[in-house]
């Protein structure tokens, strides 16, 4: 990286930072870029640490964990935490610690699964209802209305009461929620968006509707498209917590934080209470990481919010 | 404007009808009927009894010949007998509307006396310490399960001080202590959720009018910054919020269905869980028509508000 | 211009505020460790910490919680207990259990005195009080009885009786004169007593069923010790003294409210901070520990075995549950009485026990109990048995047996047992994957074959064989709807019509072992897992409750009084 690359010789310093800026690599761009959020957001950080967190005891839980979760010692009481069970055990004898990591797995399948395909569907037809405008806009939104209109209980209910209870169909109704919220918010903010004049210059010069939307309207919806996705991974996690609350979630004996808060959290509420603060802790710490990480990076990537 | 009105007013029905459809189907869709579900309490009843009871509720007709008839009720707002009670639906809803109603307005109350004032301080304060404590206590909001924190609440009360809120619903006018004891804790519960969404997105949005020319050039002139953020900034920086908390409202709607069963209130929420467990189809479509209703009539007045707060979309 | 940094370190502000609320509500909470011994202590007791009976003092008003909402009010056409809990304090019936003891003493309601029977045992002639009013004024008479039984009998099409079935001896009902019935059966049979004390036979007045047979459903008009005074949809349902019963001095209590409470925790909290008093189905050992902890003597419990049990049913129209060697595998792999062991101690289930209820008047003595298959102390010989007769059965380490175990989405007691049992599969090679689903869709299921295995259940109100098999009769005749193992055997059924002709008390038991092993072992068409068992922890206030082993008699409350 010379100066000899250019034609002028530059002498202040700003033009100096310029060059640099043009010269520098993605790589080096995103390295800088993740070095001046973790000076800069030790929140965010932090948010993001939970999620590597629960990244790697999902991934390694076979091999971190000390016991197999389905495996019971009949004993028909919980053991508080000691040696042998770090989290203890509950009235079943299946340990804690080893139900939590194998509970990870879960959590993230669900939180990512749902709310990265119901947020990115909820995206596109914001955008396309923004875009195209008049009665295709009109007909998604009626679309997008009856299904945020729709309890999510019934909903929740229907497709497990029809499909039986399984991680996939937990998925599914969670995603269709998820679907319209977005839809909505991006539709607001897109609609602000396209009536800019360069929207109107670009279809002039004919451009596609596919090209504008995807590189003119989409990245400028971005903030709030990521608001919601970050958002819905936490309360992803959280909506299986309560569906399982009303017996719809993940069922035993399968390890899933929801049905253990649900479960023998509740029932031993009182006499053994690590069986509730575990995995309550767990997903409260999940939707915090979530929603920390989010937010920040949101705060990083919208230029219009730097302090500087 | 007049138009606008009627045009949005219009648009209501094609929604409603797409939900009644939807309920409809999926309701019969899922397996099981309330004559079973009736008799499988005490897992003895023999098959000419179930049999005889369908028939008698009209449980045996075909599907479209029970939509119609359905569809022919409602259009005379007749919204037929719960078949699991076989009183009047409009009695049963009846008498549990008004608790929900007034749940979700104190919840969506308390939301918003937290929403805004803690987002205008945050974007104003932002990266420093009052803007973290906000963003951590509205994270809060979001990172419990509403039965979790019910629960606890509730446990808290009783092992704390030896008193829980009252069992019995007693309206407003009647008696005002009993009433809001017994009501403010799952508007708590709920509000502090609701309130979390909406606090981040008043900040955000705040910080971005905050950096818009025209509060650089207030401030240029010396206007103070109070009046900066309120007469400036906070106009246009309601529009996403009103949105999210439109959008929320909704969403209140559904996550009083568990706050109502943890802290036992007698409102619609419970009801429609019940009901679906029943399989009770007439109570189950006028309950969801009802939300919807409720979540679209709210949209509409947000479209209203929309026109009024942003002059541009009035003309579009 | 550098920004400021966040600084502040991040652990005092997101870990420390949410570790920090949970552990300091689990602080107050107190230390409440169950220990093995604790919960010996509260289970060894069958009545715990009841005070001594006094003289019962009048006054008060009781207020208990029932744990769902009654469908209609006519109990003849209910079979849940969430009609009979609020609305029998309104009603009398003709025969019934005796409320100091509450289990099998069957006495006079609004009969005077015990039944006459004539020689043949087909004709049961019933003397009725003169002194009884109902709550408009009108006096009681054998016309009334002849009404309600006409309606349960032999309901007209607008209504439906589900315990027809076991009035299918009964040829008419007379009333012979003004306070006298008469019942002609067209057969002898044992249980007809038990039959006349059924807690769903409200007696209910001839004028308003002449004027409008379904009344009842919707309205409340008794003889009973309290009359209707309001109730409130989704709330309560409230009552007060009859002045006019036909006891008199009873009932002692002023009024009582019936508040609905679904959920679990909001009943013990309800229990706990003294806003009701009393739960009259049954709480799981952790609530009892919960209540007894906090509320120390101002707790009473009292506990009993309870005629509610669970079945483990086998879809014999499916393969490979159409192989007996197969069920009677399913059936040797599970320790019951390890079982019984550990989860006694976390839900409502308690005792071993055949197609009778244990310790109760027919049921057989573990000595017999124990050589049916999977009855068994030996629980490792069972399985290794069990495994065997897989292998014949064709299912091996490399072709191993799975299916779905299809269960209600009803956590107590019905996910500890099946998780129970899914692991005592688990351990003969076994894979059953636990099929949850909502209560609707699990019956629908059951009843249409759509299964494998299931876990069925049966609650009954009384100790009465031809209750309790009334399940076993052949699925196309008289077990229609009922059977869930969808066989049909006539063997079966003529040996369960003998027991119910039988009218030898020891002759019958004799018949009934032969069925349990028969049912349970030969043909191993359904098999039960644990028996239930009733824990009613509750205010000491409240007295002259006797609990007895089921949740739907003896709920008149005339006879409970609040101490001071």
């Amino acid at each position: 990286m010379t100066e000899q690359a250019h034609p002028a010789i530059a002498h202040d310093a700003e033009e100096v930072a310029r060059r640099r800026w043009l010269e520098d690599t993605t790589a080096r761009r995103w390295r800088r870029g993740a070095a001046d959020f973790i000076r800069q957001r030790p929140l965010g950080t932090a948010g993001a640490a939970v999620i590597l967190l629960m990244i790697f005891a999902a991934a390694f839980a076979p091999v971190i964990a000390p016991y197999d979760p389905y495996e019971q010692h009949f004993t028909g009481i919980p053991l508080p935490p000691s040696g042998e069970h770090l989290l203890g055990t509950d009235a079943f004898g299946r340990d804690m610690f080893s139900r939590i990591l194998f509970g990870a797995r879960t959590a993230l399948l669900v939180g990512f699964v749902s709310s990265i395909v119901g947020s990115t569907l909820g995206l596109i037809f914001g955008v396309v209802g923004a875009y195209f405008g008049g009665k295709v806009d009109e007909a998604i939104q009626r679309v997008m209305d009856v299904l945020i209109s729709f309890p999510l209980i019934v909903l929740a209910i229907a497709v497990v009461a029809a499909l039986g209870p399984s991680v996939g169909n937990v998925i599914a109704a969670i995603t269709i929620p998820v679907i319209p919220r977005v839809a909505r918010v991006t539709r607001s903010s897109g609609l602000a968006v396209v009536r800019m004049p360069y929207i109107e210059a670009a279809r002039s010069v004919g451009v596609q509707a596919p090209r504008i939307m995807a590189l003119h309207i989409a990245p400028n919806v971005f903030a709030p498209y990521l608001i919601m996705l970050t958002a819905f991974l936490g309360q992803a996690i959280l909506l299986e917590a309560t569906l399982s609350f009303l017996g719809l979630g993940v069922v035993e004996p399968d390890p899933a934080w929801g049905n253990m808060l649900r479960g023998q959290g509740m029932q031993f509420l009182d006499q053994a209470p690590w069986l509730a603060i575990a995995p309550g802790a767990a997903i409260s710490l999940a939707v915090f990481g979530f929603n920390l990480f989010g937010d920040s990076l949101r705060d990083a990537l919208d230029p219009r919010l730097r302090t500087a | 404007m007049g138009r606008y009105v009627i045009g949005r007013l219009l648009l209501m029905i094609p929604t409603l009808l797409g939900v009644a459809i939807l309920t409809f189907v999926l309701m019969r869709v899922v397996p099981g009927d309330v004559v079973e579900l009736r008799y499988s309490q005490s897992g003895s009843v023999s098959q000419d009894v179930i049999d005889r009871e369908r028939h008698l509720l009209g449980l045996d007709r075909p599907l479209q010949e029970q939509f119609v008839v359905w569809m022919g009720q409602v259009v005379r707002l007749d919204f037929g007998t719960s078949l699991w009670t076989d009183r009047p639906v409009t009695e049963e809803i009846g008498a549990r509307i008004g608790i929900t109603i007034e749940l979700a307005l104190i919840a969506a109350l308390i939301a918003t006396l937290l929403a805004i004032p803690l987002g205008v301080v945050a974007a104003v304060n932002q990266d420093r310490w009052p803007d973290y404590a906000i963003r951590v206590f509205s994270i809060g909001g979001l990172a419990f399960p509403s039965f979790w924190l019910g629960v606890l609440m509730i446990l808290g009360l009783v092992v704390w001080f030896h008193w829980a809120p009252p069992l019995i619903f007693i309206p407003l006018w009647k008696d005002p202590v009993q009433n809001l004891a017994q009501l403010i804790w799952p508007a708590l519960a709920v509000g502090y959720r609701y309130s979390a969404v909406a606090t981040r997105m008043t900040r955000s949005s705040v910080l971005e009018v905050l950096r818009e020319d025209y509060v650089r050039t207030a401030r240029a002139k010396g206007v103070r910054e109070l009046f900066v953020v309120s007469r400036h900034a906070l106009r246009n920086s309601l529009l996403p919020v009103v949105t999210v908390i439109s959008l929320e409202f909704a969403f209140l709607f559904g996550g009083l269905v568990v706050t109502e069963q943890v802290f036992n209130v007698n409102g619609l929420g419970k009801l429609l869980v019940d009901a679906v467990a029943h399989r009770d189809y007439a109570l189950v479509q006028a309950i969801v028509l009802i939300f919807s209703f409720v979540f679209v009539f709210v949209n509409f007045i947000v479209d209203l508000l929309y026109g009024v707060l942003d002059p541009r979309i009035r003309y579009a | 211009m550098t920004p400021r940094g966040e600084g502040c370190n991040v652990i005092q502000r997101v870990v420390i505020p949410v570790f920090a609320t949970a552990a300091l509500v689990m602080a107050a909470c107190g230390p409440q460790q169950a220990t093995p011994a604790a919960s010996a202590a509260a289970s060894a007791g069958a009545s715990a910490a009841v005070p001594a009976q006094q003289t019962p003092v009048p006054g008060g008003e009781l207020v208990y919680i029932v744990t769902a909402e009654p469908p209609t009010f006519d109990a003849h056409q209910s079979t849940t207990f969430a009609t009979l809990q609020p609305v029998s304090p309104h009603y009398s019936v003709l025969y019934k259990l005796d409320p100091a003891e509450n289990v099998s003493k069957i006495i006079p309601d609004v009969a005077d005195g015990m039944p006459q029977i004539s020689a043949d045992k087909l004709t049961w002639t019933i003397k009725l009080r003169q002194d009884v009013k109902f709550h408009d004024g009108t006096q009681l008479t054998s016309e009334d009885i002849k009404a309600t039984y006409d309606k349960i009998i032999s309901p007209p099409k607008e209504v439906v009786s589900p315990r027809q079935g076991a009035y299918a001896s009964v040829d008419k009902v007379e009333a012979t004169d003004k306070f006298t019935v008469t019942f002609k059966l067209k057969y002898a049979t044992g249980s007809f007593l038990a039959a006349l004390a059924s807690p769903w036979n409200y007696i209910y007045s001839a004028a308003k069923l002449k004027q409008d047979i379904k009344f009842y459903e919707k309205n409340v008009m008794g003889t009973g010790p309290f009359t209707f005074v309001e109730y409130q949809k989704g709330s309560f349902w409230a009552g007060k003294k009859n002045p006019d019963y036909f006891i008199k001095g009873k009932p002692y209590l002023d009024s009582f409210k019936a508040v609905f409470i679904t959920d679990v925790n909001r009943q013990t909290t309800a229990i706990q901070s003294e806003q009701a008093m009393i739960e009259f189905r049954g709480f799981t050992p952790q609530q009892r520990q919960q209540l007894s902890s906090a509320l120390g003597n101002k707790l009473a419990i009292q506990e009993s075995p309870w005629v509610c049990v669970n079945y483990i049913s086998y879809n014999t129209t499916k393969k490979p549950f159409d192989d007996v060697r197969v069920r009677q595998a399913l059936n040797l792999a599970i320790d019951r009485w390890a079982g019984s062991e550990a989860l006694s101690k976390q839900t409502i289930v308690k005792d071993v026990g055949g197609l009778m209820r244990p310790k109760g008047p027919f049921a057989m003595s573990d000595t017999d109990l124990e050589k049916i298959q999977g009855f068994s102390r030996d629980g490792k010989a069972s399985k290794e048995q069990a495994k065997k007769l897989l292998a014949d059965a064709g299912f091996t380490a490399d072709k191993p047996l799975t299916f779905k175990f299809l269960n209600r989405n009803v956590t107590t007691p019905y996910e500890p047992v099946a998780l129970f049992l899914i692991d005592q599969w688990k351990q003969v090679g076994i894979t059953a994957t636990h099929d949850v689903k909502e209560t609707a869709a699990y019956t629908a299921d059951l009843r249409n074959k759509n299964f494998d295995v299931g876990l069925d259940f049966n609650c009954d109100y009384f100790d009465e064989p031809d209750l309790q098999l009334a399940k076993f009769y052949s699925a196309s005749g008289l077990g229609k709807g009922l059977n869930l193992s969808h066989y049909d055997d006539p063997q079966l059924d003529k040996m369960i019509d003998a027991q119910s002709r039988e009218t030898d008390v020891a002759k019958r038991q004799t018949l009934l072992k032969d069925i349990e092993k028969y049912a349970m072992e030969t043909k191993a068409y359904m098999q039960p897992v644990l028996w239930w068992y009733r824990i009613l922890p509750y205010n000491a206030k409240v007295r002259g409750y006797v609990i007895g082993s089921n949740h739907y008699t003896t709920m008149d409350m005339a006879n409970i009084w609040l101490a001071k």
